[in-house]
């Protein structure tokens, strides 16, 4: 008797040990996070101003504002959008409803997990070789979108496939049973149960497209343009590579326009982060299975 | 008794193997007589739900390696190739054990099929949707709320939506597998006695969900034992007097 008590204690120690490890553990990881953000919110704040956001940059970059570099990052998320969407969608839709298991389908996953490997940079030189350079599309919106929509693919494809297999099984068999063909199936039953999985990995995909630096490097990003681009063609700035150049290529950089540029990129990539995390929230409510 | 000797599906000699070589039917013959309520007894792994989905070819969605033999509804082989299997599927309706709904209104769920089969018209799908679940014995339950979400129905009311959706393609047989499984005793009663209602329109095959139901239910009874039919014998016939060593021991439950 008393030894079994003894023994309970000690167990109840160890687990309340345990458990106060861990948890310690979980805090040590997020604390980073909020000094990150906190820091650049602090820093960069006083920058913030409406002729920051609106305004061009001026006095070798040393002052005005970064809206060129906004609408660059704007428009290369839309480009990566158009592209990497439709591709993905469809790849998802083939490898989860159609695809049955064989060596060709088992290499295209392969590949696909491969391509989530791939470091950035490495994207970056392959669409200066083949988009910019061998394509002929020059240093351009169109060659970086589709340098992105490469990189964001993987993202969108796994996350999509995922969202429409956890679809049950069952609905398809009753839509099938029920006269459907399986496009219809598809169309009706199952693309719109795993809709908000897909939008969510579309937007966790954008998201990372629109933070790179390495992929437009080579393919789209200029330095400074006095003017924003006109067509797919031109080149643009972009908030990323703005605040690489920012960082390093101009001596005598005030700190705040630094920061200022890094709030505005986090502000942009979080509130994408929260409209993805919105979405999921208000289908996880109406879900019905 | 003079309809019930009309044939409505003729299985003949239809034999089936899967891939992993899990189930598999061996050499059935069977008919399916019109306006009767077709019961396919017998313990589980003996191919009654195989051949359930042999009748609609819903067994093209799993991994089956062989098929022989012939099932002749009126007259033609629904396994032929040339058979339009869409259109096989809206003759043939289906119900399964599980009532899973779709995710989406009482309504839409019955009209799900008609939509598919292209009928836009408002009226025509109205009219379905309350011949449909009055047939299934649900529409006073539903009536005034058909635009609700068809997932906060209770298990009995959903499993009668399901076989309300099943009927809206005004099909010529309907498959029931074991529609009663996950139901309470006055749900499945309901379910059973729309059932006898309903078999004066459409041709329905049954596998029960206890020996009892199919004496309840049954005009005709086929008993299957692992991939074998043993016997096939009216109903009253089967629970009071089959011929079958087999199938008396699993009528009156000493195995099974």
């Amino acid at each position: 008797m008393n030894s079994s008590e003894t023994n309970y204690q000690k167990r109840k120690i160890t687990e309340k040990v345990g458990v106060l490890g861990l948890t310690a553990v979980t805090v040590l990881t997020v604390v980073p996070i909020f000094f990150v953000v906190g820091y650049i919110i602090v820093q960069g704040a006083p920058a913030i101003s409406w002729e920051f956001i609106s305004g061009f940059p001026g006095d070798g970059m040393k002052s005005g504002g970064i809206f060129p570099a906004i609408v660059g990052t704007f428009y290369l998320t839309i480009g990566t959008a158009i592209f990497s969407v439709p591709l993905g969608i469809g790849a998802a839709i083939y490898l989860s409803e159609y695809a049955t298991d064989n060596t060709f389908t088992r290499l295209i996953r392969v590949s696909i997990i491969n391509l989530a490997g791939i470091p950035s940079v490495v994207y970056g030189l392959f669409g200066l070789g083949l988009f910019v350079l061998f394509l002929n599309f020059g240093t351009s919106i169109l060659a970086g979108s589709l340098t992105l929509s490469i990189m964001t693919l993987p993202i969108i494809i796994s996350t999509a496939e995922e969202a429409l297999r956890a679809v049950p099984q069952s609905f398809r068999v009753v839509s099938q049973s029920l006269g459907g063909t399986k496009w219809q199936t598809i169309r009706k039953v199952v693309l719109p149960q795993a809709l908000p999985g897909i939008i969510t990995g579309i937007i966790l995909g954008l998201e990372r497209a629109a933070g790179e630096t390495a992929p437009i490097l080579f393919t789209v990003a200029a330095f400074f343009l006095p003017r924003l681009p006109s067509s797919p063609f031109d080149a643009t700035m972009a908030l990323p590579y703005h605040l690489f150049v920012i960082s390093t290529q101009v001596p005598g950089m005030p700190v705040k326009i630094q920061f200022g540029t890094a709030l505005v990129l986090l502000v942009f990539t979080l509130s994408m982060n929260l409209i993805a995390a919105v979405i999921r929230y208000r289908a996880r409510a109406k879900r019905q299975w | 008794m003079e309809t019930n000797q009309d044939i409505k599906i003729l299985v003949d000699n239809y034999s089936l193997q899967y891939s992993d070589g899990t189930e598999s039917l061996r050499n059935i013959t069977l008919p399916i007589y019109r306006h009767c309520i077709n019961v396919l007894l017998g313990p589980s792994g003996g191919g009654k739900s195989s051949l359930l989905r042999s009748l609609n070819r819903l067994n093209d969605l799993a991994d089956v390696s062989r098929v022989s033999g012939q099932i002749l509804l009126d007259g033609e082989d629904v396994l032929s190739p040339e058979i339009d299997v869409i259109e096989l599927r809206r003759r043939v309706g289906m119900v399964f054990s599980r009532p899973v709904v779709l995710p989406m209104s009482i309504r839409e769920n019955i009209t799900y099929g008609l939509e598919l089969a292209g009928v836009k018209k408002q009226s025509v799908l109205d009219q379905a949707v309350e011949r449909c679940l009055k047939q299934a014995a649900l529409w006073d339950e539903v009536k005034d709320r058909l635009d609700d979400s068809a997932n906060a129905l209770s298990g009995g009311q959903k499993q009668r939506v399901c076989l309300a959706r099943s009927l809206a393609t005004e099909p010529e047989v309907i498959l029931l597998d074991e529609p009663t499984s996950g139901l309470d005793p006055i749900s499945t009663l309901k379910v059973e006695s729309s059932l006898q209602n309903l078999k004066s329109e459409y041709t329905i095959v049954l596998v029960p969900h206890s020996i009892q139901q199919a004496g309840r239910t049954s005009d005709y009874c086929a008993f299957f034992l692992q991939g074998e039919m043993i016997e096939h014998l009216p109903g009253q016939t089967m629970f009071t007097n089959p011929q079958e060593e087999r199938t008396r021991d699993y009528v009156e439950g000493r195995f099974g």
